[in-house]
């Protein structure tokens, strides 16, 4: 008799381990996916063009409901398919509507949940987050009737719903309580630049303050108070100030939690027949928010449920390449500095270029790019090797040598 | 003029160097100054060639810096307002303090008929003979050494000499670069008779080193010992003409006592001169046994307090072998400036009179009075260039008119010049040039019509007179220096006398004077172009290059000098002079254990007002440099491209370091070009010693003790701007003019707040999103560039250490309209994208090739000579100054 596997969640992550499953080991397993929202696998990243309305939701399945079938993998999905229990000693996972299924291993990939300050009305109607197709239609129906969008967060997530809101046609400021942008991706300078262009595409923004206090009117969104004093007219807000792991279920099950669910290198939890992969996990101190680690953990654990390697998850440098409203973005490192850090930095202000590498000791310690990415798999490469850059210091930043260089 | 030359195209003559070279200059456009410059074919000094500076005279004819209009006091005026200033000023100094408080201090770039009127109206009209020139600082000693010798400035040779010869002894004459129209006529004369030999004295190992086949690198100043030495050599190796110094001569026997005294052995003479005493016998040996020898001379010889001795030393050895007024032989002085001959002509130097008489000489004295018609003639030599100054600062010459000169950058003690100028009561200056840095101490500047504009003669080394004719008509309201000159006389109540209604008219009476009262047989006067004394205007302007003497018996010139062997001192005999050799004046000490040596770059012309003006001329050797040994280089602690404070008991500069064994230990070369409007510290005259020849008045300009220490700055900058900036006060700054930018090397001691803002102050331009920027603050690396509408404006390197980026492609960047996004993105590393190329520090002028572009021809198509690498990139087929220079890329044999 086959192995039965379960999976707990129906997004990116837990997918893609399935998909990394099946190829390796075909048949090795019948699949049951529980999934809390009525679709298919999306790609939760291009929710922004959705919200552009450059893409609609069929264009951003990766997985549909035949693909599902193709395999044989029974999914439960919608709210009722919920899981709201599982009962570790008969290994079965319990839906919302009562549905079960048992498993020989579980996989738990439950995603992260938005971070919702604790601001006074933020239960008013108009107040949302962006992170789900329901949370994509809901901004888009409001962006038709109406014109003051205030998005929380100056993070990738709430720049991407700003951009999407002024593409829809409203006035859109950004509150973000640091005073750079991406303050978690970026320098000061970088931060600095984006908010720039992104000032000249007709965003605005209020850098180093946060809402206090959100007041409706008829229980609809008005206005936000801000931190400053200043009042802003606000129709619409969205709240982008980060991620929490989803380790409700986790926790209540009983399994070990801190931040979020504890998984050792090989993404097993402290049930040895419980896996869990994504942004509801916690590896080595370290949370996870961005695809490319995610999909890193996803090949691991497919790895391990098929038995068939002692494959191991590493930490990956916490790199980042992102592309916001359009615009490269890399960063990788220590890119702040510090002490004993030296800097090397170029600027094209008209070009939006800005480049900044951070030495230490002769090595590239921490790199930024803004605007022109061509090199950083270079710089990364030389971060990752510590090679000592002494010998093209001075071209470093414009480039990979193109000759052998001669000291 | 060939029927089918364009009847624009004007012949006229360069003027740079001495060797005079005949030019076609083509005007293409009279208001724009554009004008295409080819070497004349039919003139019989170059015949058809011209080398880099007179093939880029095209670039130097624009308005940029003229001088257009008088000035009294910094105030533009009208010419009577200046010209009644001048004469009022100098009668009111005459009166109240005589004659010779008032000083003239002219140039070897006046044309005769200026050089004429400015010498008669000094010596014969305001009747004092302070009237030097900058002739004094390049061959007064060979005038002296001549006149000695020959009992008149007489250069016996032609440069169909050096054709018919079959040794060249080169001594002190950096050939290749100095002139070097006549050294490729050296170098063919040597390919069409291998027989030539090419023997070379001098300290340095030049470009001309490289085409010798003997380099004797000789200890400074220790030429006459060498001579000396060789006649000693050829008395006792049985090589003299005894029948020659039998007839021709007188003396000789003082002479070579003293020679036999001095220069005894060679194993002695070698060792003094620093030499092999297997190199001193093998010249010495070539020397007794090619009768067809010339030795040719220049500011090597000259310029030194013993240079007059050097000459005659040199002239000792012709007549003792009486290899004199021959073909294919004789001492041959080589003159800088394309009218230093002109000028010993017309007695341009302070103790000569017209006509080649001399202030010494009451017979002469009262021939040319008469002649003037006037009372007032001066009847005692005037102060000598270096004197002349001195007695400025001294208070004791109270006005100073300066003509077509730059004392300020090319006298020794350039600093104490400075000062005197500062001091005195009154400059008046007549330049073409707006800033030099003389004309910037002036009250009153007098815009002379320029090279381009100016109508006259002048005479090469080898006493040809050629004509300077005019391709534009005067700039704004320039003058010819003649013009000016007699304006001011006749206000001075000598309107008689100055009366020119052209410059033909001066011409006739200069030619007059020469043959007047010339005619006793037993005293004949050498510089006879009597025949010339009525010449029509049409005759004038018609004038074909012609050797002096002209006379009615000689019309159409003379070629060579003393065929007869009769010479112009009393007995009609030629003299030898005994000669005690001295080492220079000053000797290195602990404190200046260096020996500083001077000269002039392949590409640069004096003072660099004019070839300045010229991209090409400055790419080069752009910035002001210091040679120095590698084992000195180390010892001192310099490396390449290093700044180094170069310090005499006179003065100081800062320049680049150039490590080069060309050099020889204990040694320093500065080129003499840089002035205070191209670099902050650049100048080397200030380093100089005021030491002079006792006989000629002859700077040392060649031997100062000097020290060299690095000059260590807290940052180095390059700056490159399409329009130019004013960098301000910065402790090393160097300017140099390129294609379509201009710019500027920077170094200084101090810190500076933030290059962003300068730069922004700098450039005018506040708007930063047109700046890019690198920085990588440990190291003290800031580079910027201003783009605007893609093309680039500025950018800038700094560095804490030397050195910065090479420049070449950059600058190439200001050539073009736009960039695009590649080159934009490369521009602050300096070096360029993939495929395109830098091709290097220029080295071929007329084709502009640089050393990158040949190594790597020579690499990729193994050329074996320089024939091929002419064939592959023209570089060398234009005037052949880089020749010397391309052989270095080659294989080594």
């Amino acid at each position: 008799m086959k192995q039965k596997l379960v999976v707990i969640g129906n997004g990116m992550a837990g997918m893609r381990t399935v998909e990394a499953l099946i190829e390796s080991a075909p048949g090795l397993y019948d699949i049951t996916v529980f999934g809390a929202e009525p679709y298919g696998n999306y790609n939760r990243i291009l929710l922004t063009p959705v919200l552009f309305g450059e893409k609609r939701i069929d264009d951003i399945m990766i997985h549909d409901f035949a693909w599902y079938r193709k395999h044989h993998i029974t999914l439960h999905c919608g709210p009722d398919k919920t899981v709201i229990d599982v009962d570790r000693n008969r290994r079965c996972v319990i839906a919302k509507d009562g549905t079960e299924a048992l498993y020989d291993r579980l996989l738990i990939a439950t995603g992260s949940l938005p971070l919702i300050l604790p601001i006074p009305g933020r239960n008013t109607e108009g107040v949302m987050s962006f992170r789900e197709i329901a949370d994509v239609e809901a901004m888009i129906a409001k962006s038709r009737s109406k014109r003051h969008a205030i998005v929380l967060g100056g993070g990738l997530l709430g720049l991407e719903a700003a951009n999407g809101l002024k593409q829809r046609g409203m006035h859109v400021t950004v509150i973000n309580r640091a005073d750079h942008l991406l303050n978690r991706q970026l320098d000061n300078e970088a931060g600095d630049l984006l908010k720039l262009q992104l000032e000249s595409k007709g965003l605005h923004f209020k850098l180093g303050c946060t809402i206090e206090n959100i007041i409706s009117q008829n229980g609809h969104i008005a206005e936000v108070e801000l931190s400053d004093g200043s009042f802003l007219p606000a129709d619409l807000l969205i709240m982008a100030t980060g991620i929490k792991p989803n380790i409700e279920l986790a926790k209540t099950i009983g399994l070990d939690c801190e931040q979020g669910i504890v998984v050792d290198d090989t993404l097993q939890t402290s049930d040895s027949s419980i896996y869990s992969v994504g942004e509801c996990v916690q590896h080595r101190g370290e949370l996870f928010g961005l695809v490319a680690p995610v999909y890193e953990q996803a090949k691991v654990c497919a790895r391990q449920l098929s038995h068939r390697s002692n494959s191991r998850y590493q930490s990956l440098l916490p790199a980042t390449r992102l592309k916001v409203t359009g615009i490269d973005l890399f960063s990788a490192g220590d890119f702040n500095g510090g002490e004993q850090c030296e800097q090397i930095v170029f600027k094209d202000p008209a070009l939006h270029i800005y480049k900044k590498l951070v030495i230490k000791n002769r090595r590239i310690a921490g790199i930024v790019l803004y605007g022109d990415t061509g090199d950083s798999a270079w710089y990364l490469d030389c971060l990752k090797n510590r090679t000592d850059i002494s010998p093209y210091r001075d071209c470093l930043i414009f480039g990979r040598p193109p000759l052998p260089v001669a000291a | 003029m060939t029927a089918a030359m364009n009847a624009k195209t004007i012949i006229t003559t360069c003027p740079y160097c001495g060797v005079g070279c005949g030019i076609l200059a083509t005007v293409d456009d009279a208001i724009a100054h554009k004008v295409t410059i080819q070497g004349d074919p039919d003139h019989p000094s170059n015949f058809g060639k011209l080398c880099s500076k007179g093939s880029a005279l095209g670039d130097t004819v624009s308005m940029e810096n003229r001088l257009l209009h008088p000035e009294v006091d910094g105030i533009p005026c009208d010419w009577n307002t200046a010209l009644d200033t001048v004469a009022d000023s100098l009668t009111s100094v005459i009166r109240q303090y005589g004659p010779d408080s008032v000083a003239f201090y002219v140039s070897g770039q006046l044309l005769t008929e200026d050089y004429y009127v400015v010498n008669k109206f000094m010596k014969g009209f305001i009747g004092s003979a302070n009237i030097d020139t900058n002739s004094r600082l390049c061959m007064s000693s060979a005038v002296t050494g001549f006149k000695r010798a020959f009992g008149a400035d007489a250069v016996p040779c032609s440069y169909e000499d050096l054709e018919a010869a079959e040794l060249i002894v080169l001594t002190g004459s950096n050939t290749a670069w100095c002139h070097p129209v006549v050294f490729q006529r050296i170098l063919r004369a040597k390919e069409n008779n291998p027989a030539l030999k090419i023997v070379v004295i001098d300290p340095r190992q030049t470009a001309t080193c490289d085409s010798a086949d003997l380099h004797l690198a000789i200890k400074p100043g220790m030429d006459s010992l060498l001579f000396n030495g060789l006649l000693a050599y050829l008395a006792q190796t049985d090589a003299l003409d005894n029948d020659y110094i039998a007839a021709h001569t007188q003396d000789f026997e003082w002479a070579l006592q003293s020679a036999r005294n001095t220069a005894g052995s060679i194993e002695a003479v070698a060792q003094d001169c620093g030499l092999s005493s297997a190199d001193v016998e093998k010249f010495y040996g070539w020397y007794a046994n090619t009768a067809k020898t010339v030795t040719v001379y220049s500011q090597g010889v000259n310029q030194s307090a013993s240079g007059s001795d050097k000459c005659n030393a040199i002239i000792n050895c012709h007549l003792a072998t009486g290899r004199i007024g021959k073909p294919g032989m004789g001492p041959f002085s080589f003159t800088g400036q394309p009218n230093a001959m002109g000028g010993r002509e017309v007695g341009g130097l302070a103790n000569t009179l017209a006509a080649h008489m001399e202030l010494d000489n009451p017979e002469h004295i009262d021939r040319v009075a008469r002649f003037w018609q006037t009372d007032r003639i001066a009847t005692r030599p005037g102060l000598k260039a270096v004197e002349l100054f001195d007695a400025i600062d001294a208070g004791t010459v109270k006005a100073v008119w300066i003509i077509a000169t730059n004392p300020v950058v090319t006298l020794p003690d350039a600093d104490k010049v400075k000062n005197a100028l500062k001091r005195c009561d009154l400059v008046i200056v007549s330049d073409c040039i707006k800033n030099t840095d003389t004309v910037d101490l002036a009250h009153v500047r007098l815009p002379a019509a320029g090279w381009s504009e100016k109508n006259g003669t002048v005479t090469n080394m080898e006493r040809r007179i050629s004509r300077q004719r005019p391709l534009f008509p005067f700039s704004g309201s320039a003058r010819p220096d003649w013009w000016i000159v007699s304006q001011v006389a006749a206000r001075m109540g000598f309107k008689h006398a100055f009366a020119y209604r052209s410059c033909a008219d001066i011409f006739r009476e200069h030619a007059a004077l020469s043959g007047f009262e010339n005619n006793r047989e037993d005293q004949p006067r050498d510089f006879d172009i009597s025949a010339f004394g009525d010449l029509t205007e049409d005759a004038y302007d018609l004038l074909q290059p012609v050797q002096w003497p002209v006379t009615k018996k000689n019309p159409n010139g003379t070629a060579r000098l003393f065929t007869d062997g009769k010479f112009y001192t009393a007995s009609q005999k030629a003299r030898f002079i005994a000669i005690r050799p001295r080492p220079p004046v000053n000797k290195p000490d602990p404190n200046y254990p260096f020996t500083l040596n001077t000269g002039r770059l392949r590409d640069q012309w004096h003072t660099m007002t004019r070839t300045g003006l010229s991209a090409k001329l400055n790419a080069h050797k752009p910035e002001p440099f210091v040679e120095i040994h590698p084992l000195d280089a180390s010892r001192h602690n310099l490396q390449a491209h290093d700044l180094a404070t170069i310090s005499s008991l006179w003065g100081n500069m800062i320049a680049r370091v150039v490590i080069t064994e060309n050099q020889q230990p204990g040694s320093l070369f500065v080129p003499m070009h840089w002035t205070a409007q191209l670099t902050s510290r650049g100048r080397v005259g200030a380093l100089v010693n005021p030491v002079v020849d006792p006989h000629s008045g002859q700077p040392e300009s060649k031997q100062t003790p000097a020290a060299i220490t690095p000059y260590r700055a807290l940052w180095y900058a390059m700056l490159l701007s399409r329009s130019p900036l004013v960098p301000g006060d910065i402790e090393y700054r160097v300017t140099i003019k390129g294609d379509a930018f201009t710019r500027y090397e920077l170094a200084d001691r101090t810190p500076f707040p933030s290059w962003r803002d300068w730069l922004r102050s700098l450039s005018g331009e506040p708007n930063t999103p047109h700046c890019l920027e690198y920085s990588d603050p440990e190291r003290g690396i800031y580079r910027s560039a201003l783009i605007i509408d893609d093309r680039l404006e500025v950018c800038l390197f700094v560095s804490s250490t030397p050195p910065l980026p090479e420049t070449g492609w950059l600058e190439s960047l200001f050539a073009q309209p736009q960039i695009n996004k590649e080159e934009r993105l490369r521009l602050l590393s300096a070096l360029p994208p993939e495929g395109q190329e830098d091709c290097g520090r220029l080295v071929c002028s007329c084709f502009n090739v640089g050393e990158k572009s040949i190594a790597k021809a020579v690499r990729e198509f193994n050329l074996a000579n320089t024939e091929q690498i002419g064939q592959r990139l023209s570089a060398g087929t234009g005037c052949g100054s880089c020749l010397p220079e391309l052989k270095r890329f080659l294989p080594k044999q």
